[in-house]
Order: structure tokens, then C-alpha cells, then sequence
């Protein structure tokens, strides 16, 4: 019984997060209007690596050693998302970099 | 007493609010590099606040060479990626990181599933706390169905957007199929809502994996299914949807492991990646809904009846000396034949015999929104010469030669009419240009299946062929005048 509970959240708890999970979905929606053609495919990708963020929730799960295929699963989620962010920022800052830097008349 | 490990979740706050201020960054030109970077160190600090909780936690990190070493596998990984990639491989890159980040999320449900539910301590709650145990096992579910969707779906836009591949040890191109027949979108409804039966299922039976199993493999054919029909150049809106998808598979990833971090900044994606690509569909002139369940183009093409005579690189050359005014519009064709450098040293060419040479972007050219703007940066075109379609527009009255590079749909003066599968959607009037050149293999009709007035106009020029090898020839020829 104790470690159900221990792990997943409480009913509090869950309201709580049920909320923060609505109020970011309208931010999300109010956040971005208006963007340039060519800032589609910088935002895109620059989103995607925030979307990364479940690289906190593998590392979470990895940190218990007990459940073998468990674990192998969190590892490789571990990799996976930590693909996801590094490459992802610096392919956004590479694309950026690369609008950006011309503007100034080249290297 | 103070909880530090509480205190900590502080921590996440300051990354959620440095994920909200990236997005809106990245959102305008003169910020957007800053935003990526506040976004990158959002997440730093993510990471530092959850190791620093697990160590302050009771008995501390447990597995720390796992830790350690799935972050140093995914950095060198992450990096040699990001770093080898070619300008022209972005797209598919991005959707291959979006397929991992869906599939990460989709891994840490399974894997809480997996090890709570064989856990010798796993007994089925009592009825009081039935509430408390049914939200992870909602969210598992929940996480699994759109997690793994959103894997399988970027791999399949992955290789869409490369156009196909390659047999390994052989040098076999394979072209990647687009099929999809009408009834695939029943189909794709009836597992969809098997897999939402699956998870009010797995609620009355909490525990069995094979449900989850069952989820997991419903949810892959689904994303395979679900991209498969759709054509190359609507890939930029499927990836931007599959983005949205695997911001909501983190945010479900959240509840399951109860972290508001991952709830808040998933979500956020989410709902953000949903806006964007409405805004891209927009830009497109698309209908999400069409993109999604209707085929378009390539089933019902227009057999061509009409033909024209091509013109050769040294008759264009000749209409190019002593012009005053050019302007280049790039399309999909040259992102494919890797041109952009030779369409520089053309336009390098013109202004050296004081031609105005500018582009035309068309919001869509290309395989991605602002692919076009990516490229040509990279064969180290000024970016004040990149003019957006509705600036440039009305200069073709005055411009002497519009050169098109592998567009067809974008210039293609039927959208005008307002009829037909391109009706109403905004194009370049390279059209109102004194002489058109352009630069394509074949007179074939474009994505969108319509034939192109445009080639067979009098003051048209088409010079057929792989775009690369053209552009080379007509430099060439130019040079030798």
C-alpha cells in the first residue's frame, strides 16, 4: 500500500497540478501570435527542445536501481531526451546563428 | 523546519519562467537567439534542481552510473548531431529530435508502469485511495498513447522529408511511399478510440501490463498510419503538430511521475505548437483538417497536353546582358538539387555588370517555413536581399528577368482565380516580370497537381533540368559573353 501512495501524487496534489496543467495550456496558446515566416522553423525546433523536458522525469525514473527493465527503459529515456535537448538547442542556435550572422554582412 | 528539498522546487519555477520568456522570444527576429538561450539554461537548471532533489532525498541517488552515464551518451550524441548536420538536413534533424523527445516520455511511463506494478509492494488500493491510483494509471495510459504516436510519426516525416532512403550495405534510393486511400481515416479512428478503450480498461485493471503493451503497439501503428498519407511538402505542418503532441506526452509524463515541471513547460509546448501550426497552415493557405484526412495532389494529377520548347543556358545568358533589374525565386527544387551556392555566384555574376538582384521568399518555399532563408544564408546571400512575397511583389512590374529556381506551385498565376486546389492561396508574381526564366526538370504539375499557365507563356524561358547542373551551365554561359 505505502509505496503507491508514496509515489504518485495525492488527491491535493493532483488537483493542484490538473490546474497548472489548464492555466499552461491557455498561456501556451495566448504566447505566440504573430511570427515571421522565417522564425517558423527556428520556434519549432526551439520548442521542441523545451519539450525535452522529460528529460527530468527519466531521471527521476532511473533513480530507482531495483526494476530491471525499468531502469534499462528510464536509461534509454535518458538518452533519448538528453538528444533531444543539446542537439535541439544547438540546432535552433545553429539556424539562428546563421539568419542572424549574415545580417551583419557575413563572416 | 524548512524543507530544502521543497524549497528546491523553486528552482522549477525559475525554469518554467525562463521556458515562457524563450518561447515568446523565439517568436521575434531581434530576440529569438536569446530566447533559445534562455530556454537552454531553463532547462540546465531543471536538471540541476532534479538531480540535487534526488540526492537530498532519502538515501540519496541510487543510480548514478546510469544518470551520469545516459546524460554523457545523450550530450555526445546530441552534439555530434547538431554540429554534422548540413543546412539542407534541418528539418528532418528536428523531426528526428522530436520523435526521441515523444519516445523519452513515453519511455519514463513505461517504465514507472513497469517497475510500480511489479513491485512486491504493489497491492491494489483500498477503495479510499482508488482515486490517488487511478490518476497515474490515466496518465500512463494517456502518456503511452500519444508518446509513442509521436515517435513513430516523426520518423516516418523524417524520412518523408529526405524523400526516401537507402537499403543498407546497398546503393539502392528508395523512394518513400505516400499511400493513404480514404478508408485508412476510419481506420486510424477505430485505433484511436481502441486505444482510448484500452485505458478506461486498464483503470478497471489497473496492473496488467499487457494492456499497456497493447497501448504501445495501437499508439506506433497509429503514428505510422497517420503520417503515411500525407505529402512531403505538408511535412512541416506534421511535424509541427507531431511538436505539439510530444509537448502533451511530457506534460502527461508529468502527472504520471508528478513533476510540475514537466506538466507546465509540456503543456506549454503543446498548446504553443498547436498555434504554430495554425499559423503555418495559414501561411499555406491549408486547412489542418485537409492536411490531415484529405490526400492531396499526387492521386488526381492533370495530364499535361501542352507542350513547350525549352530554351538553352546560352540564349538566356544573352536576355540577361544589359539588364537592370533581377529577381531570384528559389522554390523546393533548389533546397533538392543543393543549388543555393551556384544561385550566389549567379547573382555574384549579375551585380558585378550592376544588375539589382534580389529574392523572393514565398512563406512555403521549400520543405520547411524559412528553409529557403536558411539556405541561401548559407551560401552567404545578404539577408537584406531576402524579401518577403508581399514587400516584393509589386517590383516585378519593373523587373527585368525573374528568375525561378525549382518553384511551381508558389508562382502559379491559377491561385489567382481563386478556383481549384490552389485557389486563394498568396503567390510570387513573378508572372508581371518582363521575361520569366525558369529552372525545371519537366513541365509536370506541381505538389498541388495543377498545370502552370505560367510555362507557356511567350516571355516564358524554360531551361529543363537538374537545378544544380543548370545554374552551373548558365553561369558559364554567362561568364563567356
Amino acid at each position: 500500500m505505502s509505496e503507491v501512495i508514496e509515489i504518485f501524487m495525492t488527491l491535493e496534489g493532483f488537483i493542484l497540478s490538473l490546474t497548472v496543467f489548464a492555466l499552461a495550456i491557455f498561456l501556451g496558446f495566448e504566447l505566440i501570435s504573430k511570427v515571421p515566416p522565417t522564425l517558423h522553423t527556428p520556434l519549432m525546433s526551439g520548442a521542441n527542445a523545451i519539450s525535452g523536458i522529460s528529460i527530468v522525469g527519466a531521471l527521476l525514473a532511473a533513480n530507482y536501481v531495483e526494476g530491471d527493465t525499468a531502469t534499462i527503459l528510464a536509461f534509454l529515456a535518458i538518452i533519448l531526451a538528453t538528444i533531444n535537448v543539446v542537439g535541439g538547442f544547438m540546432v535552433t542556435n545553429k539556424m539562428l546563428q546563421m539568419i542572424r550572422g549574415k545580417k551583419r554582412g557575413g563572416k | 523546519m524548512v524543507n530544502v528539498s521543497s524549497l528546491l522546487d523553486l528552482g522549477y519555477l525559475v525554469s518554467a519562467t525562463l521556458f515562457i520568456f524563450g518561447i515568446k522570444m523565439l517568436s521575434s527576429p531581434k530576440t529569438a537567439p536569446k530566447g533559445n538561450m534562455y530556454g537552454a539554461v531553463g532547462m540546465l537548471v531543471a536538471v540541476l534542481v532534479t538531480v540535487l532533489k534526488m540526492q537530498l532525498s532519502e538515501g540519496g541517488i541510487e543510480g548514478w552510473m546510469w544518470i551520469l552515464l545516459g546524460l554523457g551518451i545523450g550530450s555526445a550524441i546530441g552534439y555530434w548531431m547538431a554540429t554534422t548536420v548540413e543546412m539542407t538536413g534541418m528539418p528532418e534533424l528536428v523531426a528526428l529530435f522530436n520523435g526521441f523527445g515523444g519516445a523519452a516520455s513515453a519511455l519514463v511511463a513505461l517504465s514507472e508502469g513497469i517497475r510500480v506494478y511489479t513491485s512486491d509492494n504493489y497491492v491494489i488500493a483500498e477503495p479510499i485511495y482508488q482515486v490517488y491510483h487511478l490518476i497515474p494509471v490515466l496518465a500512463i495510459g494517456a502518456s503511452a498513447l500519444v508518446g509513442w504516436m509521436t515517435l513513430t510519426g516523426s520518423l516516418i516525416a523524417m524520412f518523408k522529408l529526405k524523400g526516401g532512403f537507402t537499403i543498407p550495405f546497398t546503393k539502392k534510393w528508395i523512394r518513400f511511399p505516400t499511400w493513404g486511400p480514404s478508408w485508412l481515416n476510419y481506420v486510424k479512428a477505430g485505433l484511436f478510440v481502441a486505444g482510448l478503450v484500452m485505458i478506461i480498461m486498464s483503470l478497471n485493471d489497473p496492473g496488467n501490463l499487457n494492456l499497456i503493451y497493447g497501448i504501445v503497439i495501437l499508439s506506433c501503428v497509429l503514428g505510422i498510419l497517420f503520417v503515411l498519407p500525407i505529402g512531403g511538402a505538408d511535412m512541416p505542418v506534421v511535424v509541427s503538430l507531431l511538436n505539439s503532441l510530444s509537448g502533451i506526452a511530457a506534460a502527461f509524463t508529468g502527472f504520471v511521475v508528478g513533476n510540475t515541471v514537466l506538466i507546465i513547460a509540456g503543456s506549454m509546448v503543446g498548446a504553443a505548437g498547436l498555434i504554430l501550426t495554425f499559423i503555418m497552415c495559414k501561411a499555406m493557405n491549408r486547412e489542418l483538417f485537409d492536411v490531415l484526412f484529405k490526400a492531396f495532389g499526387g492521386t488526381t494529377k492533370e495530364s499535361l497536353t501542352r507542350t513547350k520548347v525549352g530554351s538553352d543556358p546560352e540564349e538566356v545568358a544573352m536576355v540577361l546582358d544589359g539588364i537592370s533589374k533581377c529577381i531570384i525565386v528559389p522554390g523546393y527544387g533548389m533546397a533538392v538539387s543543393q543549388s543555393q551556392h551556384l544561385v550566389k555566384e549567379f547573382a555574384d555574376l549579375l551585380e558585378e555588370n550592376d544588375v539589382d538582384v534580389s529574392y523572393a521568399i514565398h512563406p512555403v518555399a521549400g520543405r520547411m517555413p524559412g528553409h529557403m532563408n536558411v539556405l541561401l544564408a548559407e551560401a552567404n546571400v545578404p539577408y537584406e536581399k531576402l524579401i518577403e512575397m508581399d514587400e516584393i511583389n509589386s517590383e516585378f512590374g519593373e523587373c527585368d528577368v525573374a528568375l525561378v529556381i525549382g518553384a511551381n506551385d508558389t508562382v502559379n498565376p491559377a491561385a489567382r482565380t481563386g478556383e481549384g486546389p490552389l485557389g486563394g492561396m498568396p503567390i510570387i508574381d513573378a508572372d508581371k516580370a518582363g521575361v520569366v526564366v525558369i529552372i525545371k526538370r519537366s513541365l509536370s504539375v506541381g505538389y498541388a497537381g495543377v498545370d502552370n499557365d505560367l510555362f507557356y507563356e511567350d516571355k516564358t524561358m524554360m531551361l529543363f533540368g537538374d537545378g544544380k547542373k543548370m545554374m552551373a551551365e548558365l553561369n558559364s554561359a554567362f561568364k563567356e559573353l
